[in-house]
């Protein structure tokens, strides 16, 4: 049932977001807000066993701090990670040397895996291709720097588990 | 102010994108270009929508903005990732002088990976 009333909340949210149902005079639009109440409960009927959403997780005012840190950091990671690229773009011999390495995460729940993977993808040289259910994941390398799973673990998976498990996990 | 804040970074993320696809063009092969096109592209479209954020504020059109910048955000890497898998799956190989293929080696069927040496032309044409 949290579960349910958490999807509920969360889907009206972003309902609000872009119905966007208050007028600069003040005044409210009752028809967008009733038909966005029927659609997240709809929403919330149908699909609370597809989201994971555990509002005692999601409330917890910590987790939300250390987003609120980690996320410069990852715009950080994700604005180097354009300039590699532009750097290899634009160097007249393409200096790329590809491969698929395996690393090994720490992280255990579905949402942390997925974060993990994501930001994996959006930062230097790297892009997750599957994880599997045992916690290892295979992940493209622009420029590969070592095939070995440790070392490669410790590049590409540590600068992010830290953060993850403090926020998602 | 936030006028001329907004338009310098629809500038900027207007140039990732730019690079994205020259990556696009460039690169040898899937992998490599899904590099290129997801992190200029997904950098330079948040930047866009936020730069759509700092010129118009918090009304209407800036805070679909920001939903679509977190949206965009999630998905464009969740997309390569299930184009990476799929193309791995479908049994294009990484490259020609790839330095490692754990991928192949753990989890594709063997005999895809020993007669996959003259499948890298295919992977150039896609």
């Amino acid at each position: 049932m949290g579960r349910r009333i958490g999807t509920f909340v969360a889907s009206f949210i972003v309902w609000c977001l872009l119905a966007y149902p208050w007028s600069e005079a003040g005044g409210w639009d009752w028809q967008s807000i009733i038909v966005g109440l029927g659609a997240a409960a709809l929403v919330a009927v149908i699909l609370s066993d597809a989201l994971a959403l555990r509002p005692a997780k999601f409330l917890n005012p910590v987790r939300w701090f250390w987003a609120a840190v980690y996320l410069p950091v990852f715009i950080y990671y994700c604005i180097v990670a354009n300039l590699h690229v532009m750097y290899l773009v634009l160097h007249p011999d393409l200096p790329i040397k590809p491969g698929v390495v395996k690393v090994k995460t720490r992280l255990v729940s579905n949402a942390a895996r997925t974060a993990l993977a994501n930001s994996i993808t959006l930062t230097p040289g790297t892009l997750t291709v599957d994880v599997t259910d045992d916690g290892y994941l295979y992940v493209h390398w622009l420029v590969v720097e070592s095939a070995e799973m440790k070392a490669a673990t410790e590049k590409i998976v540590e600068r992010f588990e830290g953060w993850l498990e403090r926020i998602i996990e | 102010m936030n006028e001329v804040i907004g338009f310098i970074i629809i500038a900027v993320g207007l140039v990732f994108d730019l690079f994205g696809c020259i990556g696009l063009v460039r690169m040898p092969n899937v992998y490599t270009r899904l590099q290129a096109a997801t992190k200029c592209v997904t950098l330079g479209t948040c930047s866009i929508l936020f730069g759509v954020l700092c010129i118009t504020g918090f009304g209407p059109t800036g805070v679909k903005a920001l939903v679509c910048l977190v949206f965009v955000a999630i998905t464009s890497p969740t997309a390569a990732h299930a184009i990476a898998r799929g193309s791995h799956k479908f049994g294009i190989h990484v490259h020609k002088d790839a330095v490692t293929d754990k991928y192949a080696e753990e989890i594709d069927d063997p005999s895809v990976v020993s007669s996959g040496s003259n499948d890298q032309e295919e992977g150039e044409t896609l």
